[in-house]
């Protein structure tokens, strides 16, 4: 910002003749780049003033010549969005959920649209990369307590899993062999050496050979006579190293003794069917759909 | 006389705090009537300790200023400004930390970032640069007008009544008292309070400019009484409430959209007065006097003056796009934001230019250094407004930290360093040393408030804008990309580094409170020499003795 000698040396503006505590003013003008920027900016004020909603009047306001709104315009972008999704989703909601794998462009949208649709509702408990906490299955494996393929992934969104006044929903009810007294401290014991066994983890093998009777009496109507699980019962396979609260000795013995019972929303009560065959075909396509 | 009022009136105020805590429901409302109470002991006894017998009977309060100007108020003023700026940015520390390692908010209801928060915003703007206004106005008002303080004990009361809404205010927001209006939390007890204060300064600085002995207003004036006068406005307008009953909630008159207009208006003039007229006000006196040279041009300083406080005014709902508010509104709030820009460089301008022929003195006088950062901060600051405000860019950088970016470019670069800057004028020269106690803590204060604005604006520049593009993206089948979790979890790395720049930020502040205390014991550090700024002279640094001038001779010099 270099100044015009004359503004500044003997010569130039000089001062206004007052001063304050040793403070002068200089007479200098305004400069001519900011007084034109500032016109140009009240004449942009203006013009603008005439193309938008703008001016209160009696009854309302002007509207601008471009017709524009907030409003108006978030309506139309909506509007637009919908009629690039409506060309897929017409698609999606006809076709069968398993014939759908057989029209990938299709797929693919339903797919994109369940990524979009899951990190809204979903991911509070599957997390955003559908990997699962504690209690919340990760839904990248291949290891499913209710079946992976398209129709019973469907189900499982459509109805949930124990949820309450559903009759579809998912029930599974494993016994809390400790608290109800079903089973004795010592039997426990025995029957989670078992599991670490089946499990292929370090374990007490005296006991586990104990466990192997408790667990055929009590377990294996749903985990199966080797612990392999039944999705009849959404009891899950003890054997794949795959768990859903924990597998160390502590955790299997809390889940012994007090017996675990996650629940999942029906999503039909929320979400419309055409955002759940998106969901299903998103999950499917995670790594473990069958 | 008139120390027996206000004892008497300081005794009504402790008896209401004495209602106040007996009929208080929730703990917060007592505890704060336990406050004032004790501001009220302490006010009654200084105000009677410090009568005199009167030797023609009765009492006086004796003046100990010999004539000179009113500065201890100015000193206390200073290092309120110093307490609070370190309180005010050490908080400020340590919410950036919650927000970059949320197990800091510590589980508790009083550390909670939503409490925290406002003690942040409150403490640095209305306690470190509230405390910088009024003490400089009072500086700068007696010099440029020549004369003492009109009232100078009234000038006390706003000083300590002031120091006791911050303290209601804080502890307010701690205890869970607030009125969620933001920048405007205090509930309706602390704002009629901060209405009494505000009139005393309002009646001290129009006082002191009345009996002024100079036939002219100095710029700098119009810009503080612009500040005082539209700060009221704003307060008193916002705030209109009914309590609910004789406690600590109360409800705003306005509601809805409105409300939010309101709010909106209080807000950003709160910015355009407080953080903005203010402190050019400040600029107006200190830059010149600094550098030793004249104002670069009178007629820009009256044309910059009044464009800007006539445009400041309407540019409030700029921030409320995109709401409810309709759309005609939003449209004027913007276009005078464009309007703005040049009215705010002005100022700039006018700062800058002012060191025509002096700008040497950027690399040899720490204290012109830290002037002209605080100026280059405001130009891109008021640049940047303008252009947040044009609709399409808001519907990008709005709720996002590009927000919190462009305050803070503000905040800590043009009234951060100026109010620094101001604080190593005053404090030799209200201390009777010949320099701060160390020229090169200024010069490391500079250095470490430059790179923590760098690493803090640039970190949330980018952060903000990287939050609003991912807000909004689409994939090629029209579904959004990001989940809201996801666009917090990109955020990190750049929380980490904004809190990086407000601990160095923070950092230089200390070496400020540290060189002013060292100042203020009679110190001064072997250390080689850097330019100190123009010699102090006590002896000619007094108000002019007899009316220097007849109002006759003032109509006859040639008008403006």
């Amino acid at each position: 910002m270099s100044v015009d000698p004359k503004h500044s040396e003997a010569g130039g503006p000089g001062t206004t003749g007052h001063e304050w505590d040793g403070i002068q003013e200089l007479n200098n003008p305004l400069p001519r780049w900011w007084l034109w920027i500032f016109y140009a900016t009240i004449a942009f004020a203006l013009v603008w003033v005439v193309l938008y909603p703008a001016i209160p009047v009696p009854g309302g306001y002007t509207r601008g010549t471009l017709g524009y709104s907030t409003r108006g315009q978030g309506e139309q972008a909506l509007a637009d969005l919908q009629a690039d999704r409506n060309v897929a989703l017409k698609g999606i909601d006809t076709i069968p959920l398993n014939e759908l794998k057989d029209h990938p462009q299709l797929m693919q949208a339903a797919i994109e649209g369940g990524r979009s649709a899951f990190k809204v509702y979903c991911i509070q408990c599957h997390g955003t990369g559908a990997a699962g906490a504690k209690g919340y299955p990760n839904l990248n494996d291949d290891d499913w307590l209710w079946g992976g393929s398209m129709e019973e992934i469907h189900a499982t969104i459509v109805n949930g899993a124990r949820q309450p006044d559903n009759d579809n929903t998912h029930v599974s009810a494993m016994p809390a062999f400790g608290r109800d007294g079903i089973l004795t401290k010592g039997q426990i014991g025995d029957v989670v050496e078992h599991v670490l066994a089946l499990s292929g983890q370090p374990h007490n093998a005296a006991m586990a050979v104990r466990g192997k009777d408790v667990f055929a009496a009590q377990c294996a109507s749903c985990h199966g006579p080797n612990g392999e699980g039944m999705r009849e019962f959404g009891a899950p396979n003890l054997k794949d190293g795959i768990w859903l609260y924990g597998g160390d000795r502590a955790t299997i013995t809390a889940t012994v003794t007090n017996s675990r019972a996650g629940v999942m929303p029906a999503w039909k009560e929320k979400l419309p069917e055409s955002t759940i065959r998106q969901l299903t075909a998103y999950v499917h396509s995670l790594g473990g759909g069958e | 006389m008139s120390a027996f009022f206000s004892a008497g009136a300081y005794l009504l105020f402790g008896i209401l705090s004495l209602f106040m805590i007996a009929t208080a429901t929730s703990a917060g409302f007592a505890i704060h009537g336990v406050i004032i109470l004790i501001a009220c002991i302490l006010a009654v006894a200084t105000t009677v300790g410090r009568l005199k017998p009167d030797p023609n009977g009765g009492w006086l309060l004796p003046d100990t200023n010999n004539g000179g100007y009113y500065d201890g108020v100015i000193k206390a003023g200073v290092i309120a400004t110093v307490f609070w700026g370190i309180a005010g940015l050490l908080v400020g520390v340590v919410i950036a930390a919650q927000l970059a390692w949320p197990v800091l908010n510590l589980g508790l209801e009083w550390t909670s970032f939503g409490r925290l928060r406002p003690l942040h915003t409150s403490a640095v703007i209305f306690a470190f640069g509230g405390n910088a206004l009024i003490a400089t106005s009072f500086w700068v008002v007696q010099r440029t007008c020549r004369t003492q303080l009109f009232a100078p004990g009234l000038a006390w009361f706003v000083f300590w009544g002031y120091q006791l809404f911050i303290v209601l205010a804080a502890t307010g927001y701690l205890l869970g008292i607030t009125q969620s209006k933001e920048y405007a939390e205090p509930e309706w007890y602390v704002d009629l309070w901060l209405t009494i204060v505000w009139v005393a300064y309002f009646v001290v600085y129009v006082g002191t400019i009345v009996k002024r002995r100079e036939p002219h207003i100095y710029v700098a004036n119009w810009f503080y009484l612009a500040f005082i006068i539209t700060i009221a406005m704003l307060h008193i307008v916002n705030n209109l409430a009914v309590p609910v009953g004789f406690g600590p909630k109360s409800y705003v008159v306005w509601s809805g959209v409105q409300d939010a207009l309101t709010q909106w208006w209080y807000g950003h003039n709160a910015v355009g007065f407080f953080l903005t007229a203010g402190f050019l006000g400040m600029m107006y006196y200190f830059v010149p006097k600094q550098a030793g040279k004249p104002v670069y041009s009178y007629r820009l300083s009256i044309v910059h003056f009044w464009s800007l406080i006539f445009l400041y005014i309407w540019a409030g709902p700029h921030h409320l796009h995109f709401t409810a508010l309709p759309d005609w509104a939003q449209t004027l709030g913007m276009v005078f934001s464009v309007m703005l820009w040049m009215p705010s460089w002005g100022g700039m301008i006018n700062g800058l230019m002012t060191l025509d022929g002096a700008w040497d003195k950027i690399r040899t006088d720490p204290i012109i250094r830290m002037f002209v950062a605080a100026l280059a901060f405001y130009g891109m600051a008021t640049f940047e407004g303008p252009v947040m405000s044009i609709r399409a860019v808001n519907g990008l950088s709005h709720y996002t930290d590009w927000t919190i970016g462009h305050v803070h470019s503000g905040a800590l670069g043009w009234n951060g360093m100026i109010t620094f800057a101001c604080v190593y004028f005053l404090t030799p020269r209200l201390f009777g040393a010949s320099r701060m106690y160390s020229l090169r803590m200024i010069n490391w204060h500079f250095w470490l408030a430059m790179g923590g604005i760098v690493l803090y604006a640039s970190s949330m520049w980018v952060a903000g804008i990287m939050q609003g593009l991912m807000w909004r993206e689409f994939n090629a089948e029209g579904y959004l990309v990001y989940a809201f979790a996801e666009v917090v979890a990109a955020m990190h790395p750049y929380y980490i580094i904004r809190w990086l720049g407000g601990v160095m930020y923070l950092a230089g502040a200390l070496l400020m409170a540290w060189n002013v205390w060292m100042t203020a014991k009679g110190r001064l550090r072997d250390e080689a020499p850097l330019d100190a700024g123009l010699p102090y002279n006590p002896e000619t640094d007094k108000p002019l003795a007899a009316p220097a001038f007849a109002k006759a001779a003032a109509h006859a010099q040639p008008a403006e």
